[in-house]
């Protein structure tokens, strides 16, 4: 009797109900953005560092540099699609919550930066050091924002820097051919950059942080666990049970084997992303010319 | 004029009409005048008489009516005809020598051609033969004869003479030769076969040309022909059976004698008797001394006998090699590839008597030696890399004392593009060794006037390259060009020398960037950072190349109007690949380098620029994430606490709950 007891008790914590914090249509999208970026980077680091022996090793992995190019071409197109469709999604929303331009941009659950970041910020160094508790974080933290936004500006200036060295012959009609080095030195640059920022800082942050530690698989489920919820994003959630609006986002955990799933794939990117990172500063300690 | 002459005879006449013994002065006192007329055969003709040729003369001593006999006791003026000079008053012996002759004969018959003592010697004049003005010395007899028997002359055209061109062969025989142009006054003219005053027809038994006379007419001058003729006349036998042996002219023709080696076979055969035992040993180190005559005769040299390579035999001895100690000289015959191979490594290690190097019957062979179109003979092109290669494949007897830098020079032709062309697909035409190295005239690289000398190299590959030796002789890369000393490369620097491999293999194509880094260092870098470059590292060569911007063999600086990358050209240069390229688009950098800042300084900032975002962001973003890793780690422990707790109440509540039911 004791046993069943206990392993019915464990079910019933196991199954304890799960906050959603992203749509279906936003997770799918992160899918994309995690295989389109690594696509990216592993193709373009392959050029970047084509004097390192992993780069000869993953060109022939792509089918010749020719091939790998169509990928890194293609992987563009999806992420620029991503970030559009995300736009796209951004307009419906407001539509759909009858929120105006200025609410979408700078109310409350707005990715852009505000002044409770700001002071967020300042709270977090406090707490870092001892001199303080740590900050009630609301439905977005300052980091994850920065992360938003580093994407805006990467979209941006990768985005078009890569369209000059996709169609040099067009773009040089109205620029001078020593532009396209420049852009060479920036777009391969601000990718060693995006990329560098994304396989550590970003990886620490969401995933290897101790309490998050090996993952945090929200991205992909979408949901997060009540307790920690409550823990993790305390001001979100005193609101959330204030508007009385909890109950809307609470759902059902996902089964076992999509969790295994979803570890795998996880496990995949970081180990990409990771190796991606021993590879690039290998090339810059030991390869570099 | 006739009136002066007879007033003169008549004077002359009434002068000294008396008859006595006459002085050469008596003579003398009306010849001296140089106006003298008299007639001959119908036509006046001076019959003034030059005093001093007469006693500069050979008959200086003789009396004028010694030879004009006739007029000997003859009163003056003496009669109007004058019998011709009597030569055979003291000639008498020479008179009965020509007196059978054919020149005779005709002159008796009335043949107004015929040549008389006159006509060859002269009159008055008469000089010694051994004075080269003579007109019967040695040296000008061809011509004296040539007057009447050159052709066209009347006597060639006119009488029946069987042979033709005579003067024209004569000059171009040995003898002629020998006399008009090395002026060997020794040598055989035209007396001295046919005899002077005795000019008999070779049909005439008593001839000197008879075939019967023959042997002995050229043995006056050429005594011991029968020791080199054995082969034909086996010594004596010439003489005593003339009639059944070929005779001097049957093989060199009678004005055509030329220094030419003639169809003869029969001392081989003696040379046989012994040699063709397959037994024959010899007795010093008992190698086989078998000759296997028939490959002799299947070879090069199947009209060559024995003795002409073995020159040291002695015809008369009974074993005629029996002091035979001199080896095959080969250059006797072939003289200008003895030359060549004297200064070669192979011939200055054979005259330092080195047993490696390499004789002619090496790679010759000695008496089965096969042409180089013989597909069997070991110097056919297809089998020329196994021939060197006996001597220069790794571990060979060459390859070991050779200090070089080429290594498995066999193996390596044979993967090569010209070893696959000779081998794989027999194409003859291909370069061998002996192409670049020729055959007989091999010298190391560093000799200038090697065939593989660096100076000479485009040359070489030029034989059969010769468009792109065009090309590069004015490429920038070219001796012939660029007068700056500085080291330049040829063919081999970028082909190698024996691994030549095809310029469209991808092996090839990788290679090559790295060939033009060993000298454009710098520029090769810069490449190397730029897209062309990089996608090259990666193992493609698909993109631009040096050679691709640069041309291959036609390299020029870009100042040059025909360069390729002239502001002219460039645009057309890059539209090989990138078909809409234009001026602009030409303005990319290939050789960009972002570590120059005065010559990229927009690279230069823009690398720096991104530099420092890139260092900027990841040492706050770094900062932050360490300082934030102890807090973290901290509240993991607490999130661990916290959980506890609630499982504990869970537990609790589930209990109490529990116990509340039961």
């Amino acid at each position: 009797m004791e046993i069943t007891q206990t392993a019915k008790t464990d079910d019933i914590a196991k199954r304890e109900l799960q906050v959603v914090r992203f749509t279906r249509l936003n997770r799918t999208l992160h899918v994309f953005m995690i295989v389109s970026f690594i696509s990216l980077a592993l193709t373009g680091m392959s050029l970047k560092f084509s004097y390192t022996g992993w780069a000869v090793f993953l060109s022939r992995l792509f089918g010749g540099f020719e091939s790998a190019g169509y990928i890194h071409r293609f992987a563009a197109v999806v992420m620029v699609s991503v970030f559009i469709i995300h736009l796209v999604d951004l307009i419906r929303m407001r539509k759909k919550e009858a929120l105006t331009w200025k609410e979408l941009i700078l109310g409350e659950n707005s990715l852009l930066f505000n002044k409770k970041d700001l002071r967020d910020f300042i709270a977090s160094i406090k707490w870092f050091i001892g001199k303080g508790e740590r900050p009630e974080y609301g439905r977005w933290t300052y980091w994850e924002k920065f992360d938003y936004i580093a994407v805006f500006w990467g979209i941006f200036i990768i985005g078009f820097t890569g369209l000059t060295l996709w169609f040099p012959e067009f773009f040089t009609q109205f620029m001078p051919g020593s532009v396209l080095n420049v852009t060479t030195i920036i777009h391969s640059d601000e990718a060693l950059l995006a990329t560098g920022f994304i396989f550590t800082i970003h990886f620490f942050n969401t995933h290897l942080r101790p309490e998050k530690f090996p993952m945090d698989i929200v991205i992909f489920t979408g949901r997060i666990p009540l307790e920690e919820f409550k823990l993790d994003r305390p001001k979100e959630y005193k609101e959330l049970v204030e508007k009385g609006e909890l109950e809307k986002y609470l759902a059902e955990p996902y089964p076992e084997i999509v969790i295994k799933t979803i570890r795998i794939f996880g496990w995949t990117a970081l180990s990409i992303g990771f190796s991606i990172i021993l590879w690039i500063i290998y090339a810059m300690l030991f390869a570099y010319r | 004029m006739i009136k002066a002459f007879v007033f003169l005879l008549t004077f002359g006449v009434l002068l000294v009409g008396r008859a006595f013994p006459q002085e050469n002065s008596d003579c003398m006192t009306c010849h001296e005048d140089k106006t003298l007329k008299g007639t001959r055969g119908g036509r006046t003709i001076s019959v003034f008489i030059n005093e001093k040729i007469v006693s500069s003369s050979v008959h200086s001593e003789v009396s004028c009516i010694q030879c004009h006999v006739d007029l000997e006791g003859s009163d003056f003026p003496h009669a109007a005809s004058v019998k011709r000079a009597a030569c055979n008053s003291c000639h008498e012996d020479i008179q009965k020598l020509y007196d059978g002759s054919l020149h005779s004969r005709a002159f008796n018959r009335g043949d107004r051609l015929a040549p008389i003592c006159q006509d060859c010697h002269g009159s008055h004049e008469i000089i010694s033969v051994k004075n080269i003005k003579s007109k019967v010395a040695p040296i000008n007899v061809p011509y004296l004869c040539g007057q009447c028997h050159k052709e066209g002359s009347p006597v060639q055209l006119q009488r029946n003479i069987s042979q033709t061109h005579i003067l024209e062969n004569y000059s171009e025989s040995i003898h002629g030769e020998g006399l008009m142009k090395k002026g060997l006054i020794v040598t055989a003219t035209c007396a001295s076969c046919h005899t002077a005053h005795e000019i008999l027809p070779h049909t005439d038994s008593r001839s000197s040309i008879a075939r019967k006379n023959i042997a002995g007419t050229c043995a006056k001058c050429h005594a011991e022909i029968e020791l080199v003729h054995r082969k034909v006349i086996k010594g004596t036998l010439w003489e005593k059976e003339a009639a059944i042996l070929p005779a001097c002219v049957d093989c060199h023709q009678p004005h055509k004698a030329r220094r030419v080696f003639y169809d003869q076979g029969m001392a081989d055969a003696d040379c046989l008797t012994c040699h063709e035992k397959k037994e024959l040993k010899s007795s010093e180190d008992g190698r086989s001394l078998f000759v296997n005559y028939s490959e002799i005769k299947n070879s090069k040299h199947t009209n060559i006998t024995c003795s002409q390579c073995h020159s040291g035999v002695k015809p008369s001895h009974t074993r005629p090699c029996d002091e035979l100690t001199t080896l095959v000289d080969c250059s006797s015959c072939h003289t200008a590839v003895q030359e060549d191979y004297q200064i070669s490594v192979h011939g200055i290690l054979a005259s330092k008597n080195d047993p490696n190097a390499p004789t002619c019957k090496e790679c010759h062979s000695n008496h089965n030696i096969l042409g180089k179109l013989n597909p069997k003979s070991p110097i056919f092109p297809i089998n020329i890399p196994n021939l060197c290669g006996n001597c220069h494949k790794e571990g060979k007897k060459a390859a070991v004392r050779y200090t070089g830098t080429e290594k498995e020079i066999i193996q390596n032709y044979t993967e090569s593009i010209h070893g696959k062309g000779l081998l794989k697909s027999g194409l003859t035409v291909t370069a061998t060794c002996t192409d670049c190295h020729t055959a007989h005239r091999e010298l190391p690289h560093i000799d200038p006037s090697s065939s593989i000398n660096p100076t000479n190299i485009p040359a070489t590959c030029g034989n059969c390259h010769h468009g792109i030796q065009e090309q590069f002789e004015k490429s920038i890369h070219s001796t012939l060009v660029s007068k700056s000393g500085k080291k330049l490369p040829t063919c081999e620097n970028c082909h190698s020398a024996h691994q030549i491999i095809r310029a469209d293999s991808e092996g090839f194509k990788q290679t090559i960037m790295i060939q033009c880094g060993n000298c454009h260092e710098e520029i090769a870098k810069t490449y190397f950072e730029t897209y062309h470059g990089k996608v090259s590292q990666l193992g493609y060569t698909k993109t631009a190349k040096c050679y691709d911007c640069h041309g291959a063999h036609d390299i020029l600086p870009i100042e040059n109007p025909i360069s390729h990358l002239h502001r002219k050209n460039v645009v057309v240069t890059c539209q090989k690949c990138h078909p809409s390229a234009n001026r602009q688009f030409a303005g990319y950098f290939t050789h960009a380098t972002h570590h120059d800042p005065h010559k990229y300084p927009w690279l230069f900032w823009t690398f720096w620029g991104m530099t420092g975002l890139l260092v900027g962001t990841f040492v706050i973003a770094g900062l932050h994430t360490l300082l934030w890793l102890p807090r973290s780690l901290q509240w993991r422990r607490e999130l661990k606490r916290r959980q506890l707790e609630k499982n504990i109440n869970n537990l609790e509540s589930t209990k109490d709950g529990n116990n509340t039911n039961g």
